[in-house]
């Protein structure tokens, strides 16, 4: 069993190593495979980044009446936070939304005059409140305005904001749902093309198997060397990909930065180097070793 | 030990290869196919390998109808038997050495029994200096040789030679003839598919005579007769 085994190794790696043209158009093309399905992984880092970094914009105000005091704002947060429908809230005093005025207007002198003739602080104190799903706003400004606050509560500003807020989360939905169907469409073809291209190299060899079959040859003995072709072409197309793709993104992180800002492309593929790594290798691997299987079996049948 | 029942082989468009043909052959026998291209000789043993299947008829090989034996037990059948392919049929993709040693693998063989048989073999059919060319490189007498060898080497129950000596100069054909008498006369099973006058006279061994695909004469210590 052991020596059959190792007869098979060998052997798989000897016509590796002879047909090298073969095994060149194979490894270049699972290479593109491989290839399609890493920049897949990496563009969809790059939208889920995208994506939460738009929604993580998307908010609603509600402002408290001047005589509200601190306690009450308080509550109202404690018990928004215990929603799990919310995913945070921020309180800004009247103070801090006082300086934060300023500090956006200090260019407008004549904004800044007309405030201090005001003489006291005419902003009012807010909590921002971010929720996981767009169409939960709704229902957070009607629990304000409705429900057991109402008398703290000057305005919610949801009703303005609505159909940004709407229009954002289906936006975003969208790429995500076009970035998951491109995805599954790049990577059929990619599996097609790696598939048809085994089955070719094959096909080459359809006479040899015949006569390997003849001999005696156990489908086994037949079938075991094209697989560790396979999977050689596969762990080879994986390793050059690798080696591509970590000298690419260290080179282009810093441009992505610029269209991308707060996204580093280099970190997001150092982090996830081996989940990467693992599926570049269940795709080269996968791929040869199951078109290899399904190409042979068609020309054991003697 | 070998016993063809009433076959009959017909390939599309109604070609009849082999009409419902009988005879046995008994272990240890040198027996001979003769009769003209395309008169079902090759056909034959094609059937008696298992490559092909008969329209009608059964092939026993002792007592076994080797057409009803499961895909995953052929190649046990398949290791009884050492064929010389008419069209030699060497792996392309190994060199001489590696063709010889690959029905070797293939039952089984150490690896100490590989790197001991595989060049006495070679020698025995003078090609122990082309042992690391591949078949591509190699003439038509030579390619034959070596799928004399690789037939010879697992020393199978039998051997079924189709035209083995057709592409062969008269010294390799006087050469392999002998080898095979040789190896008759050490308990193997021959069946020779030829059309080679000479040879058959010069064996006088049992000749079957096919002629359109029926068997039309067996005859003990036959001739070449058509």
């Amino acid at each position: 069993m052991l020596v059959a085994l190792k007869r098979i190794i060998h052997s798989g790696w000897l016509s590796f190593r002879r047909q090298t043209a073969l095994s060149f158009a194979t490894v270049s093309i699972m290479m593109m495979a491989i290839f399609l399905i890493t920049s897949l992984f990496l563009l969809q880092g790059m939208t889920k980044f995208l994506i939460a970094d738009l929604q993580d914009k998307v908010d609603i105000s509600v402002y408290f009446k001047k005589d509200s005091s601190e306690e009450d704002i308080l509550r109202v947060k404690a018990e928004l936070s215990e929603n799990p429908e919310i995913k945070n809230v921020a309180y800004v005093s009247r103070e801090e939304a006082l300086e934060k005025f300023i500090e956006r207007h200090k260019e407008d002198q004549i904004l800044i005059e007309s405030l201090a003739e005001v003489g006291e602080n005419p902003l009012l104190a807010s909590l921002n409140i971010k929720a996981w799903q767009a169409s939960q706003y709704t229902a957070i400004s009607i629990f304000l305005e409705k429900g057991p606050y109402q008398e703290l509560i000057e305005k919610v500003d949801y009703y303005r904001n609505k159909e940004v807020i709407g229009r954002i989360f289906e936006i975003s939905s969208n790429i995500n749902l076009a970035g998951i169907i491109f995805s599954l469409i790049l990577g059929f073809i990619a599996i097609v093309v790696a598939f048809n291209t085994t089955r070719l190299a094959i096909y080459n060899s359809r006479e040899e198997i015949s006569i390997m079959r003849l001999v005696g040859a156990s489908s086994w003995f037949v079938r075991g060397p094209f697989i560790v072709q396979g999977v050689i072409v596969g762990v080879i197309a994986t390793l050059l990909t690798v080696l591509v793709f970590t000298i690419g993104v260290f080179f282009f992180s810093s441009r992505i930065d610029l269209f991308i800002p707060g996204f580093s492309l280099f970190g997001y593929f150092k982090a996830h180097f081996f989940t990467l790594l693992f599926i570049q290798l269940a795709t080269g691997v996968g791929l040869g070793v199951i078109s290899s299987w399904i190409a042979v079996r068609k020309y054991l049948k003697v | 030990m070998i016993k063809f029942q009433n076959i009959t082989k017909i390939y599309n468009h109604n070609t009849t290869a082999v009409d419902d043909v009988s005879f046995e052959i008994d272990g240890k026998e040198f027996v001979s196919i003769v009769g003209r291209s395309g008169a079902g000789k090759t056909t034959l043993l094609k059937l008696l390998l298992a490559e092909e299947k008969p329209t009608r008829g059964k092939i026993f090989l002792d007592n076994q109808n080797v057409h009803k034996i499961k895909p995953e037990e052929l190649p046990r059948l398949r290791r009884r038997i050492g064929v010389i392919f008419q069209d030699y049929r060497l792996l392309s993709s190994k060199n001489v050495y590696e063709n010889v040693a690959y029905v070797l693998e293939v039952i089984g063989a150490s690896d100490l029994e590989i790197s001991r048989d595989v060049p006495q073999v070679l020698e025995i059919v003078e090609l122990a200096d082309k042992a690391q060319n591949f078949s591509k490189e190699l003439s038509g007498g030579e390619r034959q040789r070596v799928a004399i060898a690789r037939a010879l080497i697992p020393r199978p129950e039998i051997i079924l030679a189709d035209e083995p000596t057709g592409n062969l100069d008269p010294y390799h054909t006087r050469e392999v003839m002998n080898l095979l008498s040789r190896i008759n006369e050490m308990g193997t099973t021959i069946i020779l598919a030829t059309h080679n006058k000479e040879v058959i006279n010069n064996l006088g061994k049992r000749v079957i005579t096919l002629e359109k695909g029926r068997l039309v004469r067996d005859d003990e210590k036959g001739r070449f007769i058509l």
